[in-house]
């Protein structure tokens, strides 16, 4: 079974990003339909579609535009996070470099439901030439009357402006993000008071990943119930998975979560395999912040059955044995990759994207980087394995945003995991660099899993 | 600490931006609330940096904050926190190149080796015709094209030896 399209299913429409094809294929049907409904109307249907942020966290989407406060006289405001800069993620680069309208005419709906007048596109800064083509398709709905005062005689003024960020990964955390709109640096707020209740400039504000608004519009075409026959569990609808690495076909593909980890990877429908017909060594399934899995643990659970890509499979066996969904970003690893050094890439960008707010992320991050640094370059001792632990350890849950936890997971998965070849690199030390520990027992079904502590 | 970030070569009021940067900027300070105009301050850097050459010193700051009417600490401390500003002088050129995870394992490392070598540079230099800034970033949310460069508003993806060498020939050529 191949793809489910929902999002992507005008993705080959020539002349798609355009207004008048997007209006062509039933674009801002929804919007229209949205119109004739009530706004608690539009709650009920993408609460029952069971929408889950599509960003990384999964939490309810529906759930979360009910918290949002109405205060007399306070305007509201959604914000659409756009900041993508996970590791492993492109999926809402591509939405909206190819579907602009989709985003659009999500952003109408969504809006129109929280009562938000004025709602921004957060778009990270170096997504440049997605600024203009953003830019283009809000100008050519407020052309056909779909932006504006009293929009299609609805009595909804909504207006959308784009808000480019500069280069900074933190900013993709919802409160980092405000602030950054508020023209600060983009350093967490601590919660409460939640954005629902005190966002962005104090008002009340929702913000969510530009895949959730786009999946807004076919959840009122199709409705909620319909929407949640997709899917399989509490992981509803479908998902884009951008996937990468050694693979055959890396890209973005929308599927319907049914399928199994080992059909994504090896289906020509998807991933189409290891590239050069290399073995599959070990994955991070949702962004660099999830933990790794080796490959055995990647395809079965620990119980021995087959793993899916849907969030309650994928996070079986917690972080013992599971991982995470994420936000879809699928990165393959074959049996030629270096865990350490792998791992000291992962850990740079973290120490690199902290924002130094907290003392256990920004020190922690650093030591991260320089231990797993000297690690690589074949001059680790032994007591480095447990050092690593113990500073991972102290990262996480020790800081006001999920930043600190997100460079503290990917190094305790592959300890946990890969330990073997972090103590062959010890003990190799120099002569290490020009080998390549390959798969070793990674490949094969694991009987019990060794914590590491 | 924001001396040693920050160059000062000029003086404030040699700063001026073009007619059309000022206008973009006063219509960015609408796009927010009344008295919210701070809000303009990423997008107006981002215009600034463009008419100053790539890079931001001391004046160009205050210049930016003269404008939104903000204290200069203000604009410092968004300017020295943002990667994609640059408060040094940098080539014509920017060559960033990413080198996180997925990236590394589709051969960047390879990439970043070659532009050093073929330009004479290490990494954060700039070569000595002044074209070439070599400064690798962190995932630039194109894994699925590795390796790749960000060059000024467009990518460049599926990178190999060869199309480095025809990109950094090509750019020499419209220099």
């Amino acid at each position: 079974m191949g793809e489910t399209l929902l999002l992507l299913k005008h993705r080959n429409v020539t002349g798609i990003r355009k207004y008048d094809v997007y209006r062509e294929h039933d674009g801002y049907k929804a919007v229209e339909k949205a119109f004739n409904m009530t706004t608690d109307e539009i709650l009920e249907e993408v609460k029952s579609s069971g929408l889950r942020g599509r960003g990384g966290a999964g939490f309810p989407t529906g759930l979360k535009w009910s918290f949002i406060a109405k205060p007399e006289g306070v305007p509201r405001h959604l914000v659409v996070n756009a900041d993508e800069s996970e590791p492993g993620t492109f999926k809402d680069r591509f939405l909206m470099e190819h579907i602009p309208h989709l985003l659009i005419e999500g952003i109408i709906i969504s809006s129109y439901c929280l009562g938000s007048n004025v709602s921004y596109i957060y778009i990270r800064g170096e997504y440049g030439w997605i600024i203009d083509i953003l830019e283009e398709a809000i100008s050519e709905a407020k052309a056909n009357g779909w932006l504006g005062k009293n929009i299609k005689n609805s009595g909804f003024d909504l207006e959308i402006y784009v808000h480019p960020g500069a280069g900074a990964y933190i900013c993709g955390e919802e409160t980092a993000l405000l602030e950054s709109i508020e023209g600060k640096r983009g350093n967490p707020r601590i919660k409460p008071p939640f954005p629902a209740v005190k966002g962005l400039w104090q008002r009340p504000t929702v913000v969510n990943n530009v895949e959730s608004i786009a999946s807004v519009g076919p959840i009122i075409n199709m409705g909620g119930a319909e929407y949640a026959k997709i899917g399989v569990g509490r992981s509803t609808g479908t998902k884009l998975i951008s996937a990468c690495g050694n693979i055959n076909k890396p890209g973005v593909y929308e599927i319907d979560m049914t399928q199994t980890v080992e059909e994504f990877i090896y289906s020509d429908d998807f991933c189409g395999g290891i590239a050069n017909g290399k073995r599959l060594k070990a994955c991070i399934p949702g962004g660099s912040s999830v933990p790794m899995l080796p490959a055995n643990l990647l395809l079965r659970t620990a119980k021995g059955e087959p793993r899916y890509m849907n969030y309650e499979s994928l996070s079986d066996g917690g972080f013992q044995t599971g991982s995470m969904l994420g936000s879809g970003g699928f990165i393959v690893l074959d049996e030629d990759q270096d865990i350490v050094y792998h791992t000291y890439t992962i850990s740079r960008f973290y120490r690199h994207e902290s924002c130094g707010q907290c003392s256990p992320c920004r020190e922690g991050t650093h030591w991260l980087e320089k231990i797993l640094k000297r690690m690589s370059e074949g001059h680790g001792k032994m007591s480095d394995i447990d050092l690593l632990w113990r500073v991972q350890g102290n990262i996480e849950g020790n800081t006001i945003c999920p930043l600190g936890d997100a460079a503290a997971w990917p190094v305790a998965s592959v300890i946990r995991h890969f330990r073997d070849e972090f103590e062959w690199r010890v003990l190799n030390g120099e002569a290490a660099l020009n080998m390549r520990y390959g798969l070793a027992h990674y490949a094969d079904p694991i009987e019990s899993n060794k914590e590491a502590e | 600490m924001f001396e040693s970030m920050i160059i000062k070569t000029k003086k404030m009021a040699e700063v001026k931006f073009s007619e059309e940067a000022y206008n973009k900027i006063q219509e960015l300070i609408t796009r927010y609330p009344e008295g919210k105009q701070k809000s303009a301050l990423i997008p107006a850097l981002h215009i600034a940096q463009a008419e100053s050459g790539g890079w931001m010193d001391v004046p160009v700051l205050d210049h930016v904050a003269e404008i939104l009417n903000l204290n200069p600490i203000e604009v410092y401390e968004v300017a020295t926190f943002y990667t994609m500003f640059n408060l040094k002088p940098v080539g014509k050129y920017v060559l960033e190149v990413c080198q996180t995870g997925p990236c590394m394992v589709c051969g960047s490392d390879k990439i970043i080796n070659h532009i050093k070598q073929k330009l004479n540079i290490e990494v954060g230099e700039t070569s000595a015709d002044g074209l070439f800034t070599l400064k690798p970033s962190e995932c630039l949310g194109a894994c699925g094209y590795a390796p790749m460069m960000m060059l000024g508003k467009n990518y460049k993806e599926h990178l190999t030896v060869e199309k480095v060498d025809e990109l950094i020939e090509e750019l020499r050529n419209q220099a």
